[in-house]
């Protein structure tokens, strides 16, 4: 922050690194030191961290950067009852205790302000144009919707980031993602994204900071560029970064860690500067036609095993690349699918309809919309999982849990849920879900749960249809 | 972590790609508060299967995991190098990995040994072929080793993790050294930055 202008013509991450370098890296090899502005914790990563903080002696260097929160082991069911897992309550109350002890603000299970750690930053407008965010998580990269260079590190990082408020990190590379033109009716950011995963792989953003750049994009609400940045880690990319802009602007004003007053038009003249210098390069470029993508879902095991909603599962043997071929194959015997199958024709037992990707107030307006008036179809089990306390709040006082109650939905409370299968909402084996979240993994709803990514609206459709269907398609 | 300086042993052949996090140790094991322990886990789902190459007498105690492209992909969950490690790994060959994966094996003590993708073919059918085979990975000169497979690779790895690989030495120990930095750094920061308090 401050920094001196330079004759490089910089791109938007470029500018948040240079101005977080504590120490440069001189001597051969040696990373830059960088600086972190605001470190996420949760449940989950961090008790190995304190646990060593604790037996060298070090401290939290700087607590007031650091915020708690419990979101990956909490049920979303009956919050008032003691954990029914012995195990996943001695780790909650590991982080209540840790949090004690070294001073850090965290926002508990049943708290007002709870939820999963990628809503709660946003919202209380800690999430920040230019700044430095980590988490122990690899959906931080969230965040970079809002300009900000974040990205998930592992606990021995989480640790170093207590001790030091400092990550040793190495310069990754620039790549820009530009999506051109309209988003054609019915297509939403979660396709956009899907769309590109499709396109570049799981390892296709490997090493590199993937801007997000072009018109379709700057005309997507923060919401949209959330679901955006969020899966960038599964295009392998460090980070996902989307320019700040007036839309950005009015997302973080008045909220309530936002800057206030003169503050805050300091902080805009900053804000202003960010984005990427015109005429400065990237590494890597990809450019995407905005009219040419559609409604998305996924078939395999992995982010990038995706099929327009108008297409059908691949046929592993018409692959060119033996790794894929192979890959595609494995995943068609994990999912239960055949080749030439229409996506249309493949019926769900579930629909889950949550996660840092999609449940904040905007998803859960467009799932609702879709759903209002409507009956879920017979014997399949749809679950809504709000994002955060706050948006669960805000949606009931909009009547959206009505709506979603009475066309036979479950409606809960917030937590990271059915995304990842490590607390009480589950698949069972052989159990197919149409799901808003993020990864399609083997047995990451469950062991043997059978996993398809989709928009909110796609989602609820479906739970409608009991297929995969479109809005304007639904019963 | 421990120092690391030359690793021998035989090799696993893991033939898939895009091996995520969560298949290396599932969430279920993640609501542990230790950082040990975790070795049963290590591709839980994948070992109920009796033919699971993990499983196979042939490949027992080796110690270094040859694995298709795009390991380690996905959540940031360090319990996954954790698990490889507390199996008995000491290496993992690789033509990728994931990001955040292949900096928490530098943390913990685990060796990313990237290949190109030819070498690792190479490697894979050898190792499949004769699970004896062994394989040395030197951490000094950065090279992976196996004779009887006629493969002698150099590998990339930078001065900086080298030197910590060789001395076994504790980041935040290295960063502490740099304490003045960090205050003159946090008193360059704008009023107006946000704090959680």
């Amino acid at each position: 922050m401050g920094r001196q202008p330079e004759q490089r013509r910089q791109t938007l991450s470029e500018k948040v690194w240079d101005s977080h370098v504590v120490r440069a890296g001189g001597r051969s090899g040696e990373p830059d030191l960088l600086y972190i502005d605001l470190h996420l914790v949760h449940e989950v990563t961090s008790p190995q961290a304190f646990d060593a903080l604790r037996l060298t002696g070090r401290t939290v260097r700087r607590p007031d950067l650091t915020l708690a929160t419990a979101d990956h082991n909490v049920p979303t069911l009956g919050l008032d009852l003691p954990l029914a897992d012995p195990v996943s309550a001695r780790q909650l109350e590991a982080l209540r205790a840790n949090c004690e002890e070294f001073g850090i603000r965290l926002y508990p299970m049943g708290h007002a302000n709870q939820g999963i750690v990628h809503i709660i930053g946003p919202e209380q407008g800690l999430t920040q144009p230019g700044t430095t965010i980590v988490c122990g998580d690899s959906h931080t990269s969230t965040h970079g919707a809002f300009g900000s260079l974040a990205f998930g590190i592992g606990t021995s990082e989480v640790e170093h980031v207590l001790a030091t408020q400092t990550l040793p990190q190495r310069r990754p590379g620039t790549m820009a993602v530009t999506i051109e033109g309209d988003l054609p009716a019915g297509v939403t950011a979660k396709d956009v994204i899907l769309a590109v995963i499709g396109r570049i792989g799981t390892g296709g953003g490997a090493g590199h900071v993937v801007e997000y750049r072009g018109s379709a994009i700057r005309s997507l609400s923060m919401e949209g560029r959330m679901t955006i940045c969020n899966m960038s880690i599964e295009a392998g990319a460090r980070a996902g970064m989307i320019a700040p802009d007036d839309t950005t602007f009015a997302y973080l004003e008045g909220r309530a860690h936002a800057p206030a007053g003169k503050a805050w038009e300091e902080a805009l003249d900053h804000w202003r500067s960010l984005p990427a210098d015109d005429g400065a390069t990237f590494d890597r470029e990809v450019a995407i036609d905005a009219a040419g993508l559609s409604p998305h879902v996924s078939w395999g095991t992995n982010p990038s095993q995706v099929a327009p909603l108008d297409g059908a599962v691949p046929d592993p043997d018409r692959l060119d690349d033996p790794a894929q071929a192979e890959a595609a194959r494995r995943a068609l015997t994990y999912m239960g699918l055949r080749a030439g199958t229409a996506i249309r024709d493949i019926a769900v037992d579930t629909v889950f309809i949550g996660s840092c990707t999609n449940s904040r107030m905007e998803d859960l307006r467009a799932a609702a919309a879709v759903v209002a008036g409507r009956k879920v179809h017979d014997g399949l089990r749809a679950m809504v999982v709000p994002g955060s306390m706050r948006v669960k709040a805000q949606a009931e006082e909009e009547g959206l849990d009505r709506v979603f109650v009475d066309a036979g939905f479950e409606w809960r409370s917030a937590g990271c849920s059915m995304c990842l299968g490590m607390n009480p909402d589950q698949l069972s084996p052989g159990e197919r879900c149409a799901s808003t979240s993020n990864r399609n993994f083997e047995g990451r709803q469950g062991p043997g749960g059978r996993t398809h990514l989709v928009s909110p609206e796609v989602a609820a459709a479906t739970a409608l249809a009991g297929r995969f269907t479109s809005p304007e398609e639904r019963p | 972590m421990e120092p690391v300086r030359t690793i021998t042993t035989t090799a696993v052949p893991l033939d898939r790609s895009d091996v995520d996090t969560d298949q290396i140790i599932p969430s279920v094991w993640l609501k542990r508060v230790e950082r040990t322990g975790f070795g049963d886990g290590l591709f839980s789902q994948w070992r109920a299967d009796p033919d699971f190459v993990l499983n196979r007498p042939e490949h027992a105690g080796a110690g270094i995991l040859v694995a298709g492209p795009n390991f380690g992909t996905g959540s940031s969950r360090e319990h996954a190098v954790w698990a490889l490690l507390d199996y008995g790994f000491r290496a993992v060959v690789s033509p990728r990995f994931g990001d955040i994966f292949a900096t928490n094996c530098t943390k913990a003590g685990l060796l990313p040994v990237v290949v190109d993708q030819e070498v690792a073919d190479r490697l894979m059918r050898a190792v499949e072929a004769e699970p004896g085979l062994a394989l040395t990975v030197d951490v000094d000169h950065r090279t992976l080793v196996a004779p009887a497979a006629g493969i002698d690779v150099g590998f990339p790895l930078d001065d900086f993790t080298r030197w910590r690989f060789l001395e076994g030495l504790d980041d935040i120990g290295l960063t502490l050294r740099h304490t003045d930095a960090i205050g003159a750094f946090e008193s360059g920061r704008p009023a107006w930055a946000p704090t959680t308090a």
